[in-house]
């Protein structure tokens, strides 16, 4: 992972491709993401979106280019957690992402505002509390990009759209950039401002509202047919 | 072991010590450095294979285990191999009991050095290491660790139920703990009270060795806090 990105980017992918096992699982995948915006990436089951995230933070080796700014903090929720049996409390949670940690504030930035839930074990939440609690564990140490895979998973249809909501004001209050993979094109159109599709290499990129083409939903639902776009605002 | 879904990897882990045992037994040094060093070598070798292969825990041990109780059979002196199989607390010495709150206190430290990075990896591994976390080194310390502790008790309840007392007491505290402070704590206190508890129970069943009565005291400990969960209906 390099820094070298110019300063309105955060963050730029050029001719990354990821082999696992022997197979190609991301080829010449290229975008650059800018500060304060949102990116969906979207694309079907296998597609390799949660195997970009895990590139993005360095826990698989690739061949590429992944540059950020200087000095980025990553906030990371990953799509599974296993807390069904570990008797470990949201407060205990909270204070291993930092050790002078105030909870009730942590908890406040993503609207959980009853502290009784301080005290419950993270395996009885339900799961939008489950997924607010740890935005806020993403959200403890500041970061300049939120990584989201999948946010609202586990989550039942009418609690997703409060977290994105919730997500909106975090990243307009503090000109935070979010990358979150979705499967929703609701969400695409609602809470981000531009897409990337992929199915092993980029099928779209380009601003979000152009998913309520019928071409552009044809271009990523259909046939794969890679993209050589660079820039993800163009 | 039980939180990281390794129950049984930690039970059958035990029996891997009884070459070592009997390596020390015939060489004539301290049977259980011989144990912990074949533990503690198994274990590595163990959480190496496994990070090359992908091959699960419990495939690895399986294997492992059963070749070192063929080997420690076959090389163990006949008469030594009660007590290593049942253990024998009315041959722990003084300096058995020095050397066993030294470690256990040194374990303790360690564990509590590196407790954060191993609840966050047992919740998500791709979170820790996000966070720089190097959760293999992480997860090596604590097979050190796991080793360790399993020597110490392998004196008392001998090699074939020395994974009781990895087991039965943390299931016992999960059982009523609601958060980490309170399971480590009840765990803890779970295991003191199974090991005094059959100790003392031998004084009542002359003959019968202290390491069934200590698995036993432990089981009832298990049976009560089922009871106690469910008369407060907590979740499990």
């Amino acid at each position: 992972m390099s820094t070298a990105v110019d300063e309105d980017h955060i963050l730029r992918v050029t001719g990354l491709n990821v082999t696992l096992q022997n197979q190609p699982v991301l080829e010449h995948v290229s975008f650059s993401v800018k500060k304060g915006t949102t990116l969906a990436v979207l694309g079907p089951n296998g597609a390799g979106k949660s195997v970009l995230f895990r590139v993005l933070l360095n826990l698989l080796p690739y061949e590429g280019k992944v540059e950020w700014i200087e000095k980025v903090k990553v906030g990371y929720v990953p799509q599974n957690v296993a807390v069904s049996d570990i008797p470990i409390s949201v407060r205990e949670f909270l204070s291993i992402g930092k050790n002078k940690c105030d909870p009730v504030a942590a908890l406040s930035l993503v609207k959980l505002n009853d502290v009784k839930i301080l005290d419950k074990r993270l395996g009885v939440l339900s799961g939008g509390e489950l997924r607010r609690v740890l935005i806020a564990w993403a959200l403890i140490d500041d970061p300049n990009i939120l990584l989201l895979d999948e946010p609202t998973n586990g989550v039942d249809v009418g609690s997703e759209e409060p977290i994105f909501l919730m997500l909106d004001g975090i990243k307009k209050n503090s000109n935070m950039t979010i990358l979150l993979i979705t499967h929703d094109i609701h969400i695409v159109q609602e809470y981000s401002d531009y897409l990337l599709a992929i199915n092993k290499c980029v099928t779209f990129l380009g601003k979000s509202s152009e998913i309520a083409n019928m071409a552009t939903q044809q271009v990523i639902y259909g046939e794969p047919v890679c993209v050589e776009t660079l820039k993800s605002e163009d | 072991m039980v939180l990281e879904k390794m129950a049984l990897v930690g039970d059958a882990l035990s029996h891997v010590a009884l070459p070592g045992l009997a390596i020390g037994y015939l060489l004539n040094f301290n049977p259980y450095i011989g144990g912990f060093a074949f533990l503690f070598v198994s274990a590595v070798i163990i959480w190496y294979v496994q990070r090359i292969t992908r091959i699960s825990f419990e495939a690895l041990v399986g294997a492992s285990f059963t070749l070192a109780l063929a080997v420690g059979i076959m090389i163990i002196p006949e008469i030594e191999l009660v007590e290593a199989l049942f253990g024998s607390i009315t041959n722990v010495v003084i300096w058995d009991t020095i050397a066993a709150v030294i470690i256990s206190i040194v374990s303790i430290l360690l564990t509590r050095a590196i407790y954060k990075k191993l609840v966050l990896a047992m919740i998500s591994e791709d979170l820790a290491i996000s966070k720089g976390i190097d959760v293999a080194k992480t997860n090596l310390l604590y097979l050190f660790l796991v080793s360790v502790v399993v020597a110490i008790g392998i004196k008392i309840v001998g090699t074939l139920l020395v994974g009781f007392l990895v087991i039965v007491p943390a299931i016992a505290a999960r059982t009523l703990s609601s958060n980490m402070f309170k399971y480590t704590l009840l765990s803890a206190v779970f295991g003191v009270v199974s090991a005094f508890s059959g100790i003392l129970l031998t004084n009542y069943f002359p003959g019968v060795p202290p390491g069934p009565l200590v698995v036993f005291s432990g089981i009832a400990i298990f049976a009560v806090t089922i009871i106690i969960n469910r008369a407060k209906k907590l979740t499990v």
